[in-house]
């Protein structure tokens, strides 16, 4: 086959208009303080932080950095509303959630617009995605509330008394809610700490729930970094543990509560195995495969991280996602005709960069877009890794960036055995248009989720969660009650 | 036949919906609206295909096409008027001195049903009268009974009693069923000598849509990976609004780049169109829609 083609052939020429999202209809504060048993409090030790925008370097608001003093006002607190807020019909706790589920649709705009400056993701992903599955995950957990007796039929479901949150800093508020809202639903009482480089969004659902009316001290939201995490893990009083991060400190939180009587869920790192076969719909497969890896700037753990493509449609498939690339538009996370926005934060550009590096040191074939990035601020362009093997670092580590690595593979067998050889087992996906082969693969790959001709889908219905290192317990759905309730 | 139909593409159409979504969240505005709204005004196809249709009509309808709005500069003249057979010399002579073209549907337009010395026949008399432009119909009837052959030199014939005559081949997606229907209907159009592929007549509904014109676009991009061909595409029936034109030129825009935007690879078939792009470009050089009685409507 002769190939006309050449890198500039398909260049698109039209250039669009900045559309940047208005960040005049939004109020933060130049200082946020603690929100504990109902207010917003200073820190004990009076320390701040700078919270950054990581599309231009710029201090968007000072944050309060929670002690150990401040994580124990806290959890005094919420261990004193518990008595009252688990004794309260269940019916009476839905309201509550509810309300804060409208309140968090009526606002959506701001916060989109906070998300994505705190953040750096697209606001075409906060506004579509993240805002309204946080709203969506608040409704289906109000819902429950008063139908516990029918999720766990005859045994009795109590909830457990204070529960410790620790989220990460890729999905500040959706987390917050993943978090939030089953706690609250099964009569737990709450202290959360956001990420050091995304408490914003959580500091706003402080001021939501505030406005709610919520009893004093059933949600208490404190700032700070992996110290103030600390604190929480090691509190006596707390109850349970909820984290969802890297499986390095997963791992620390694992010992740290062994021997204790603290209940624990861990949600951690993937590295995700996106697999097509010669029979997909290649060009959606494609689409797909862009979705997998650049969502969120790849700061996605289930990010579909490593792609299998079967060697008979490799050139093809290599040749499309090389095409599409070049077409991505990356800059300003708050113009909405941005595909790839900043990443969060110096310390994970470092990272990746320095992935990147050792897969060049490794001797993998790299390719990225002639694109410009902007001069301040955290950028990565889109990042191929091609004629790599499962000896690879690049394959066997977590990046947590926009970097995809491509392997080959010949049948279904071989596919199956590298997919799940990996110490992960968070995502897959699978694409062909052979409903058998789905099934085939669904059942043998060791993972939380596997997507069949889509990728990074989530519903607050369905539950989430991982396999070996990715984690234990599971968010969302029916499931997502359980490790928030105890039985007789 | 040099075509292989057994491994072709095939399209998930949950897939492409989400494609065309991020295609219809991009953000035109202001110098990019503008510049939009005068490629799209270039690339219509103006057409009234109606058995109403008078020398009168045909008349008034290239004189639009000729001054679309003289009342503000630099309005570009449409690309072509698209007629039947019978109006071809009407418009011809209306058009002379412009560089508008002449298009005519041919074939047994709409339904394709006849036979090939009547189509062929149909095809000839439009060129002889003057048509720079052809738009015949594939034969659904044969292409759904799986005869690909017939069809394949049934567009081979028509393409050589074209001459010297562009031919842009209507595949009627409404009436095809599948994104892997369309998908095949445009490699055979394309492998049998067609200059455009075009969507649809007009007389069937569901006329042109995103999802169809994105299978089209894709097929044009992996014939011209092959051969080194590039081929047009005209979408038709059913883009009323600017609105909606503007997506496909975004579309147009990322899956095929900048070599097709122009209307020597461009087309829009519609006849009410204009008037709303017309209107748009008005708003954004004087800030206000204006009534649109300001337009005028032949």
């Amino acid at each position: 086959m002769r190939n006309h083609a050449t890198n500039t052939t398909f260049k698109a020429s039209w250039k669009y208009s900045e559309a940047p999202e208005s960040t005049d209809h939004i109020q933060i504060k130049k200082q946020y303080d603690l929100y504990i048993d109902g207010n917003f409090v200073k820190p004990v030790k009076g320390k701040y932080v700078d919270t950054i925008n990581p599309s231009n370097d710029k201090k968007i608001a000072g944050v309060a950095e929670a002690s150990a003093e401040d994580v124990d006002l806290a959890v005094k607190a919420a261990r004193r509303a518990f008595k009252s807020w688990s004794n309260l019909s269940g019916r009476e706790r839905g309201k509550y959630v509810f309300r804060i589920a409208r309140l968090i649709q009526e606002r959506a705009r701001e916060f989109a617009v906070i998300e994505s400056l705190d953040g750096g993701k697209p606001i075409r992903e906060s506004r579509d995605i993240d805002i309204p599955l946080a709203a969506n995950h608040f409704f289906y957990y109000a819902g429950w509330a008063d139908k516990l007796a029918y999720a766990f039929p005859n045994r009795h479901p109590k909830p457990i008394g204070v529960a410790g949150q620790i989220i990460p800093w890729n999905f500040p508020l959706l987390m917050a809610a993943w978090k939030i809202a089953p706690a609250l639903a099964t009569g737990n009482t709450v202290v959360l700490k956001p990420a050091e480089t995304t408490p914003l969004t959580a500091l706003k659902l402080a001021e939501v729930i505030q406005q709610c009316g919520l009893p004093k001290g059933v949600v208490n939201i404190i700032t700070g970094a992996g110290e103030t995490g600390a604190s929480i893990v090691n509190h006596p009083d707390v109850d349970k543990i909820a984290f969802t991060g890297s499986t390095e400190v997963g791992k620390y939180i694992q010992k740290a509560t062994a021997g204790t009587h603290k209940k624990l869920t861990l949600e951690l790192g993937g590295k995700g195995a996106n697999i097509i076969f010669e029979d997909a719909a290649i060009d959606q497969a494609v689409e797909g495969i862009i979705n997998a890896i650049f969502f969120n700037q790849g700061h996605v753990c289930c990010a579909g991280s490593r792609l299998f493509v079967q060697e008979s449609a490799a050139d093809l498939v290599i040749r499309k996602l090389k095409d599409r690339i070049d077409t991505l538009i990356i800059g300003d996370p708050l113009d909405k005709n941005t595909d790839i926005g900043a990443i969060n934060s110096k310390k994970q550009l470092e990272t990746i960069q320095n992935y990147i590096a050792i897969g060049l040191k490794e001797g993998a074939e790299i390719y990225q877009p002639k694109c410009t990035l902007p001069k301040t601020g955290n950028w990565c362009a889109p990042t191929l890794f091609l004629n790599v093997s499962q000896s690879h670092r690049i394959v066997q580590e977590e990046i947590f960036g926009p970097v995809l690595v491509i392997q080959t593979f010949r049948t279904i067998d071989e596919v199956i055995e590298k997919a799940n050889n990996t110490p992960y087992g968070l995502s897959a996906g699978v694409w062909t248009q052979k409903g058998s082969k789905i099934f085939h693969l669904t059942q043998n790959l060791n993972a939380g989720v596997v997507w069949a001709n889509t990728f990074n889908k989530f519903d607050p219905t369905s539950p989430f969660g991982g396999y070996k290192e990715s984690g234990y317990g599971r968010e969302g759905g029916l499931h997502g009650l359980k490790p928030y309730v105890k039985f007789d | 036949m040099l075509l292989n139909l057994n491994n072709l593409p095939v399209y998930d159409t949950t897939g492409v919906n989400e494609r065309i979504e991020r295609f219809c969240s991009r953000s035109i505005k202001k110098a990019s609206k503008a510049a939009g709204l005068k490629l799209a005004i270039s690339m219509v196809d103006l057409t009234t295909l109606e058995g109403k249709d008078t020398p009168g009509k045909v008349k008034q309808l290239c004189y639009k096409a000729m001054h679309p709005h003289d009342s503000i500069k630099d309005v570009p003249t449409v690309a072509a008027v698209c007629v039947y057979p019978a109006y071809v010399g009407t418009a011809k002579k209306a058009l002379q001195g412009s560089d508008i073209k002449v298009a005519s549907v041919a074939t047994a337009f709409p339904s394709g049903q006849s036979n090939l010395e009547v189509k062929l026949n149909d095809v000839k008399f439009a060129v002889d009268q003057g048509a720079d432009e052809i738009d015949m119909v594939i034969s659904r009837g044969q292409f759904l009974a799986g005869n690909y052959q017939y069809v394949f030199d049934e567009i081979a014939s028509v393409k050589e009693a074209c001459g010297e005559a562009h031919l842009k081949v209507i595949l009627e997606t409404g009436e095809l069923d599948t994104l892997d229907n369309v998908r095949k209907a445009s490699e055979i159009a394309m492998h049998a000598g067609a200059n455009f592929i075009k969507t649809s007549t007009g007389k069937i509904q569901p006329a042109a849509t995103m999802q169809v014109t994105y299978v089209m676009l894709d097929a044009i991009k992996d014939f011209y990976i092959k051969t080194g061909k590039m081929i047009g595409m005209k979408p038709a029936g059913g883009i009323s609004t600017a609105k909606i034109a503007l997506q496909y030129l975004v579309m147009l825009n990322e899956v095929l780049g900048e070599k097709w935007m122009n209307k020597n690879y461009f087309r829009f078939g519609a006849s009410s169109l204009v008037n709303d792009l017309l209107m748009q470009l008005v708003k954004t050089e004087t800030g206000m829609y204006q009534s649109p009685n300001y337009f005028s409507k032949d």
